[in-house]
């Protein structure tokens, strides 16, 4: 594909992820706000395929998508006082927090002109990876990263089970 | 990424080869000819599984009759082969009833989501010998990412709808779905243990040979893996004994109560095109895809185990008796996911040990 595709199809995504993140903190209703999440996950799941890197972006959509986002939409649906409610998402603070943001946007635009000059002329990111790149990502898990993958395993576990612990009754 | 093997999707090479060059000749080049041509495919493979299905529907309530000694449909063509079609005109041209308290942007795009997700899985699918669409090699896990959209469009229906069967049956779900992956994803990488890909023609190719080298013949962890992920298909694809998210004497109809007309047909087509998906993935995976003896076109062997795969969902339908919710969930996490587990373990130690063919 030509870099001018890759381009467009860039730019899609990220107006995409953008306009759905604003959705997700703006929008009255909490519903459409976690729909609106699903969006800016799935495109950055797009963003993925573009880098090349079609394992992240199966396991963003898998993870993201098909187990937080509906486990937040289930919490949605069963807090009953939240489903009907227009929530407001804003407090006193927006102007400042809107100026923070404003100010590291503008910072975070400089650092990235500077370090990658010239990086909207050129899109080449979407290197080919070679095509057994799972295979060697699965190598590295069980090898050279295979002590940082059981720690974070045994960091979901006990998450899980201090979640159990937190929410079943004493005397059940 | 190359868009080449558009160019040569195996049997029906000489067909896009024909329309390659006819576009071309009338001017088209670039992105826009790739973007056209995959138009032209997808429109194929659309076109394909909306027949399908509407036999499908069709097969389920003859199936359903004579398991209920009576008929089923009969008026119209022979044994009332076209009535699924006259159904689908019918539901074409009803009034699209619409709830005034529906949440509008959620009502419209639930069906919309559930239809598109149920034909995005086939992008990755073997139809037959070289006869696939886009050969990921992520395959089988981007079927599995896909579908979760299946999910989020009940959720968006049973919200949507503003009515409390509707949203019953969408929280129902949700809950069953994200269970019945568990047991499903640990039984599909059974198989993926053992052919070290996650390509579907990488999954094909390994079983190649005649049907003793197929992935359910395996004993004694292929057996065990097939019937545990027929029960989790079962359940994901929301059919009976695990319907409890359209339960319709307890839930009228369900997440799409609230729907008619197109969008209802929508629903329902959606439907049967996942049990089909489900059922190839069986047939991918456990029961060698389009491998087959000779005499009869790869194609064909797929479609016939799937067919068949199909046959056995719709038995299940038929005979048994729905689970409660309690039931639903203590047979997925208690049940299914340490059977699923042992066996994968089983399956590992088989693999260490070298003790396959």
């Amino acid at each position: 594909m030509a870099v001018g595709d890759v381009g467009i199809v860039f730019w899609i995504l990220s107006v995409a992820i953008i306009v759905s993140a604003c959705m997700v903190v703006s929008l009255r209703n909490i519903f459409h706000c976690a729909l609106a999440l699903i969006l800016c996950l799935f495109a950055v799941a797009g963003i993925f395929i573009l880098l090349g890197a079609e394992f992240l972006a199966a396991a963003q959509v898998l993870i993201y998508v098909g187990a937080v986002a509906i486990l937040m939409i289930f919490a949605i649906m069963l807090t009953s006082n939240l489903a009907a409610k227009k929530i407001t998402q804003t407090n006193e603070n927006a102007l400042v927090g809107l100026l923070v943001c404003v100010f590291f946007t503008l910072v975070g635009w400089v650092l990235l002109k500077k370090t990658y000059e010239g990086i909207w002329s050129h899109l080449e990111l979407a290197r080919p990876l070679p095509s057994d790149n799972i295979l060697t990502l699965g190598k590295y898990l069980m090898t050279q990263y295979a002590l940082p993958f059981e720690v974070v395993s045994i960091l979901l576990l006990a998450a899980m089970i201090g979640a159990i612990v937190l929410a079943r009754k004493e005397n059940a | 990424m190359n868009f080449a093997p558009v160019i040569a999707v195996g049997e029906l090479q000489p067909v896009f080869a024909w329309l390659y060059g006819l576009l071309q000749s009338i001017g088209l080049e670039g992105t826009l000819l790739t973007v056209v041509m995959y138009a032209g495919l997808g429109g194929t493979v659309f076109g394909v599984l909306c027949v399908l299905a509407l036999f499908l529907v069709w097969w389920e309530r003859k199936i359903a009759g004579h398991i209920q000694q009576r008929f089923g449909p009969m008026r119209n063509g022979w044994h009332g082969w076209y009535q699924t079609l006259a159904d689908a005109v019918k539901l074409l041209q009803k009034e699209d009833v619409l709830v005034d308290t529906r949440d509008r942007p959620v009502f419209f795009w639930a069906p919309v989501i559930g239809f598109v997700a149920a034909f995005a899985a086939y992008v990755v699918m073997p139809f037959g010998k070289g006869l696939i669409v886009a050969d990921l090699n992520i395959g089988i896990l981007y079927i599995m990412a896909v579908t979760t959209f299946t999910v989020i469009s009940l959720l968006m229906a049973g919200w949507g709808s503003n009515n409390k069967y509707a949203l019953l049956g969408g929280m129902r779900s949700a809950a069953q779905v994200v269970s019945y992956e568990v047991p499903m994803v640990v039984s599909i990488l059974t198989v993926i243990l053992y052919t070290g890909s996650l390509s579907m023609v990488d999954i094909v190719e390994s079983q190649s040979g005649l049907f003793f080298n197929w992935f359910i013949f395996r004993i004694p962890f292929g057996p065990i893996a097939f019937i545990t992920y027929i029960t989790a298909a079962t359940a994901e694809a929301n059919r009976t004994p695990f319907d409890i998210p359209e339960a319709e004497q307890e839930l009228v109809a369900g997440f799409n109560v609230e729907y008619s007309g197109m969008k209802f047909a929508m629903f329902f087509l959606a439907e049967f095109i996942n049990m089909f998906t489900v059922s190839a993935i069986a047939v991918t995976l456990f029961l060698g895809g389009w491998q087959g003896l000779s005499f009869l076109p790869s194609w064909l062997w797929f479609l016939g185990k799937t067919l068949m795969v199909v046959l056995l969902l719709m038995l299940f339908r038929w005979t048994y008796p729905r689970l409660r919710v309690d039931q639903l969930m203590e047979f997925a996490w208690k049940i299914l996911v340490p059977i699923t587990f042992a066996n994968l373990i089983i399956a590992g130690w088989f693999k260490w040990a070298g003790w396959y063919w």
